[in-house]
């Protein structure tokens, strides 16, 4: 009668609280420059010292460039120097930009094998939710909490409350598990499940790679939830297997034998339930300014007018008005400027196959610019090893190093006031993408159809211009 | 962190729901070392907009912000918490927020007040009303006051006792030293292999 949240969160109890705060073990701690220096300086005031250096690990993502390895400069280069100081002292493993283990946190912490079944993953970052793909409990958190890690190894959470997310059925050709997250929030809201832990379950998830499954996670903090996470299989040890932090020779198999117990029993009670029918689902696009406001790629951008919510409607005018868009304009004929593919929601090799697929052989639309960032340094390794990097040059597009890049526009890489991105990053605020830009959410597949075209387009719209 | 029972003060209210931290500071203002130095940043873009309430003089030194449901929303930044608090803000009322935006904002000693999604709006009405209304925020027995409305706030029980007593929460997990040490003993640690 346990979920998979209760038995993670059983495991891990140092300490149950009378008043609704459980003191939660932490098994791996990740940093990355932007939410640490403060963290480290508290721990110096206080006098304290990092208590588990050996299960903590920093890399450098959210400023760095990606234009070329060069260092950052101004105030980028000082949190970058912060965070080399702080690990020096404390004696915190760093992956700094340049080396084979740097990238995305959220693309190394899987990739280095790190993130495993039932363990608990945290990080002062909220796409910390990504980790849960393997079956780990993985949240985000402030820097305040980032202190508390690193000087007691511990976290100190009310419990959240479990959530099934049921996605049945297969899922269409030219379907991604982007387009299933965009269509979910589109469907609960952005704060639908607040206070929620999201397990995903069912016929599309079982079927999905471990990179789908990733994505899939990634997204669950922009529906509310706590985090996302999907029960271990078959999948989840094939792609552990071999990598640097999974276990080996006796070890493994005493793990994966301990992972068939990992999964919500069938008589679980979930404080909600959601049920999704993926066969219906088609390529979805953002609209507006929250990744709640979505919408088939072949459907028009919505009238506000239409929503009885009047918080919604309002919401959604200021969003119209910010993007420059006219209620009824199909999407299909909204043209961009930028496309962007990377992030730690679809910078991942499979992502960049995928989109490498579409515009091998082509030329993406003259006025167009787009940046392809791979996650880690390791996929950019692969992807080049296929020669992938000369399909994304030949087509025009930028290849640069690994990074947060245009995701989070701390870096060099943002767009001008006005200007309209393709993306394949997880967040359409306003001005996430440097101030007065205009972002439309999109799978990695629709990100290179739109680059081709000029337009947002899937790639099943394709065919009569090839 | 200073123990807060009670606080009284004047509000303001931005009637936008899904207020993402992203909006209450954006990412290039976040490049600091430190906790402080956010305040001119605060809702940087939406203040160059007419009619927006914050740096409205008619609001000046209110201490209360009043937001939309899943207020604080997005991305884990602290910063968020902290360019409020630098602005003069002690307490933000919604009916909803954003998990990880409470969460820091209870670390850092910023009041995150739940209230009704009706109680919230009637609240904005007479801070918008009347700017210089006084609205109380009372820890003890959780109620949020104004002359003429008053709404229970939803907080746990660990959460107001943390604002009661102002400890540090790594002070109050060392107490649990010895229950972490043992746990530690018999837990497989994820180690690097190869």
């Amino acid at each position: 009668m346990s979920t998979l949240l209760d038995k993670i969160w059983d495991a891990h109890t140092v300490h149950r609280g009378a008043g609704g705060t459980d003191l939660l073990y932490v098994d791996f701690h990740l940093l990355h420059e932007g939410s640490s220096p403060q963290a480290f300086e508290g721990l110096r005031l206080a006098g304290r010292t990092v208590r588990r250096p050996d299960l903590t690990l920093a890399t450098e993502d959210h400023v760095v460039p990606t234009r070329d390895l060069l260092s950052p400069s101004g105030v980028a280069a000082t949190m970058v120097q912060a965070l080399r100081r702080n690990c020096e002292e404390f004696g915190v493993p760093l992956h700094r930009s340049g080396s084979d283990g740097q990238g995305i946190v959220h693309v190394i912490g899987p990739e280095l094998g790190i993130t495993q079944p039932g363990r608990v993953i945290l990080c002062g970052d909220s796409h910390t939710s990504t980790h849960g793909a393997l079956g780990a409990l993985a949240f985000g958190i402030g820097t305040s909490q980032v202190e508390h890690v690193l000087a007691t190894q511990t976290a100190a959470f009310a419990k959240p409350k479990a959530m099934a997310v049921t996605l049945h059925g297969a899922l269409p050709e030219g379907v991604s598990a982007k387009d299933v997250a965009l269509a979910m929030i589109g469907r609960i809201g952005t704060g639908g499940a607040q206070g929620h832990v999201i397990e995903y379950r069912g016929a599309a998830v079982e079927a999905m790679s471990m990179e789908a499954r990733l994505t899939l996670c990634n997204m669950s903090i922009e529906a509310g939830a706590k985090t996302g996470m999907v029960a271990p299989d078959a999948v989840t040890a094939e792609y552990l297997r071999g990598r640097p932090y999974a276990p080996v020779g006796r070890a493994w198999d005493e793990a994966v034998a301990s992972w068939s117990a990992l999964h919500s029993d069938d008589d679980a009670e979930f404080d909600r339930r959601v049920d999704i029918d993926v066969t219906t689902l088609s390529p979805f696009v953002s609209w507006g300014t929250n990744p709640s406001q979505v919408v088939a790629l072949d459907g028009v951008v919505p009238d506000p007018a239409a929503d009885p919510d009047l918080a919604l409607r309002s919401a959604a005018e200021r969003a119209l008005t910010y993007m420059d868009l006219t209620p009824g304009t199909p999407m299909r004929e909204i043209p961009v400027d930028v496309v962007f593919l990377g992030s730690c929601t679809n910078g991942r090799i499979e992502d960049l196959r995928a989109a490498a697929g579409i515009l091998d052989g082509h030329r993406i639309a003259s006025g167009v610019r787009m940046l392809v960032v791979p996650g880690s340094a390791a996929v950019k390794k692969t992807a080049e090893s296929e020669g992938l990097d000369e399909v994304f040059r030949s087509a025009g597009a930028e290849w640069r190093s690994a990074g947060c890049s245009l995701c989070v526009a701390m870096n060099d890489d943002s767009l001008a006031a006005g200007e309209r991105c393709a993306s394949t990053s997880n967040r359409n605020f306003e001005g996430r993408q440097g101030r007065g830009g205009r972002t439309h959410l999109v799978s990695p597949t629709t990100a290179a159809a739109t680059a081709l075209t000029g337009r947002l387009t899937a790639p099943s719209d394709l065919g009569a211009r090839r | 962190m200073k123990p807060i029972s009670t606080i009284t003060g004047r509000g303001v209210a931005i009637r936008r729901t899904s207020v993402d931290t992203d909006q209450i500071i954006a990412a290039r203002h976040c490049l600091r070392t430190t906790r402080t130095g956010f305040a001119e940043h605060l809702f940087a873009t939406w203040r160059a907009e007419p009619g927006f309430p914050i740096g409205d003089p008619a609001h000046a030194g209110a201490t209360i912000l009043f937001g939309g449901a899943d207020f604080g929303s997005g991305s884990s930044r602290e910063h968020a918490v902290w360019a409020l608090q630098d602005y003069g803000f002690t307490v933000v009322v919604a009916s909803r927020f954003g998990d990880i935006f409470f969460d820091n904002a209870v670390r850092s000693g910023l009041v995150p007040a739940v209230v009704d999604d009706d109680a919230a709006t009637a609240m904005m009405d007479v801070v918008e009303a009347d700017p210089a209304a006084e609205v109380t925020v009372d820890l003890v027995s959780l109620t949020l006051r104004t002359a003429r409305t008053e709404a229970p706030i939803r907080m746990s029980t660990d959460t107001r006792q943390r604002f009661l007593d102002g400890h540090d929460g790594i002070d109050v997990t060392l107490r649990h030293e010895a229950a972490i040490r043992a746990f530690e003993l018999t837990h497989v640690p994820i180690v690097k292999a190869s």
